[in-house]
């Protein structure tokens, strides 16, 4: 279970993060709010990449700030640009990079970077230069790097934003699949239906929190 | 002329990275020695036997030297008028086939397995408080960031055109400035967040908030 016990956080003047209590229990977490609202900052949370200026976060009680490679290890993380979290230049190379410290055999490695890649949309693709894929092609292959290390829970922030529809509906089909929980920031409201959870932000503060279809309409009112 | 790998599985493909590029130094030690064109003559058809051997397609080959033709071209003007055509004549071959050289170890490397080597190598200075690895990273980052460079500069190229701003080359340098050290900001959050760095500072959000 992820806690958020009273966070508060501060990016130079501005509050993004006003005062946030929540604990996530659920597979399927949709987070959502407009532009600024403090929700990507609530996903950097999840795994230690922000460290709150106020209060705790805990992943099954290991604190983001003092236990933060534990906690990485638990929660994977997926960023909006592909672009800036592929490190390799080669497909395999870069799910592979995960695993570099496992200790795992090399051809250990070799046949889970096969399997993953085959698994999840891009069999045959080890040797393929990551900068020549598809925008699809990569948030896959930065899917599939963060998958290889077996996180317990996935974040994923607005992981579909920057592809066209046939894409953004590949990578929405395999995070559906996924047997991890799942935390989605998304602008797609249509992709949360299913989802057991949603948490709307607005300018910092957690307003809205209950069942896909009542905090959507809140945030479609709010919008409107 | 970051050529990338090319996969395979030629002798020179499965030959280990520290091996290639151990020779590639001797390598290229013995082409600085070399000053008769006969001696370079031969050197140049032991390397075009090489990237035979590692069944580089010709169009490849071409690839990974094209981007010195002009630096070569010029460096071959100056040195004739300082020295003498054969001189300069040897001074470029040796460039073009040390080059050429390099360019067929990356061809027929994985970064990983370069990687590797370059810690076993580096594994010593540890005691000196060099971390092989980080070094390694560096190393890897380099390599990866020079299609993302290139994409930058794409991207910032035709955004000027499209807004008709044709204009010297230079005013291109501060958009793309800009853009790549948001991506290494971005790509210092995903570094971190995929467990290379062990400490979370407190950090500013790259993207949106």
């Amino acid at each position: 279970m992820i806690v958020v016990d009273g966070v508060s956080h501060r990016l130079g003047d501005q509050l993004v993060l006003d005062r946030v209590d929540v604990a996530l229990a659920e597979q399927r977490i949709g987070v959502i709010g407009a532009n600024g609202s403090g929700k990507s900052t609530f996903a950097r949370l999840l795994n230690g990449l922000v460290v709150p200026d106020s209060g705790t976060v805990t992943v099954d009680g290991l604190s983001t700030a003092k236990d933060g490679r534990e906690v990485r290890r638990k929660v994977g993380f997926v960023f909006t640009d592909p672009d800036a979290q592929i490190v390799m230049p080669t497909v395999g190379e870069d799910v592979a990079f995960g695993l570099r410290r496992s200790g795992l055999p090399k051809a250990e490695i070799t046949a889970r970077v096969r399997d993953m890649l085959a698994r999840h949309g891009l069999p045959g693709f080890e040797d393929r230069p990551a900068h020549a894929l598809s925008g699809g092609e990569k948030q896959l292959l930065a899917l599939c790097s963060v998958l290889i290390t077996a996180p317990g829970t996935l974040v994923c922030d607005e992981p579909t934003t920057l592809l066209d529809l046939r894409n953004a509906r590949r990578v929405g089909a395999l995070l559906a699949g996924l047997p991890q929980r799942l935390v989605l920031v998304t602008h797609d409201l249509d992709a949360l239906a299913d989802f057991e959870r949603v948490l709307l932000f607005d300018a910092g503060r957690l307003v809205g929190d209950g069942p896909p279809a009542d905090v959507v309409a809140q945030y479609r009112t709010a919008q409107s | 002329m970051i050529g990338l790998y090319l996969p395979g599985r030629t002798p020179l493909h499965r030959a280990p990275a520290g091996l290639k590029l151990a020779l590639l130094a001797l390598g290229v030690g013995v082409l600085l020695t070399l000053d008769d064109l006969r001696w370079l003559t031969v050197a140049g058809i032991t390397i075009l036997g090489l990237y035979a051997v590692a069944r580089v397609p010709p169009r490849v080959a071409a690839q990974q030297l094209r981007p010195l033709l002009w630096f070569a071209a010029f460096l071959f003007v100056v040195q004739t008028l300082l020295t003498d055509w054969l001189g300069a004549t040897a001074l470029v071959v040796r460039l073009v086939l040390a080059v050429a050289l390099a360019a067929l170890v990356t061809l027929t490397t994985r970064v990983s397995a370069m990687l590797d080597a370059v810690e076993v190598l580096l594994g010593p200075l540890r005691r000196f408080g060099v971390q092989p690895e980080r070094v390694g990273l560096v190393l890897a980052l380099t390599i990866r960031g020079v299609p993302v460079v290139a994409g930058v500069l794409g991207t910032v190229r035709d955004a000027h055109r499209a807004r008709g701003a044709d204009g010297p080359p230079w005013r291109l340098l501060v958009p793309v400035l800009v853009r790549v050290l948001r991506q290494a900001d971005a790509l210092s959050d995903a570094l971190i967040a995929r467990g290379v760095d062990d400490e979370a500072e407190r950090r500013t959000p790259s993207v949106n908030c």
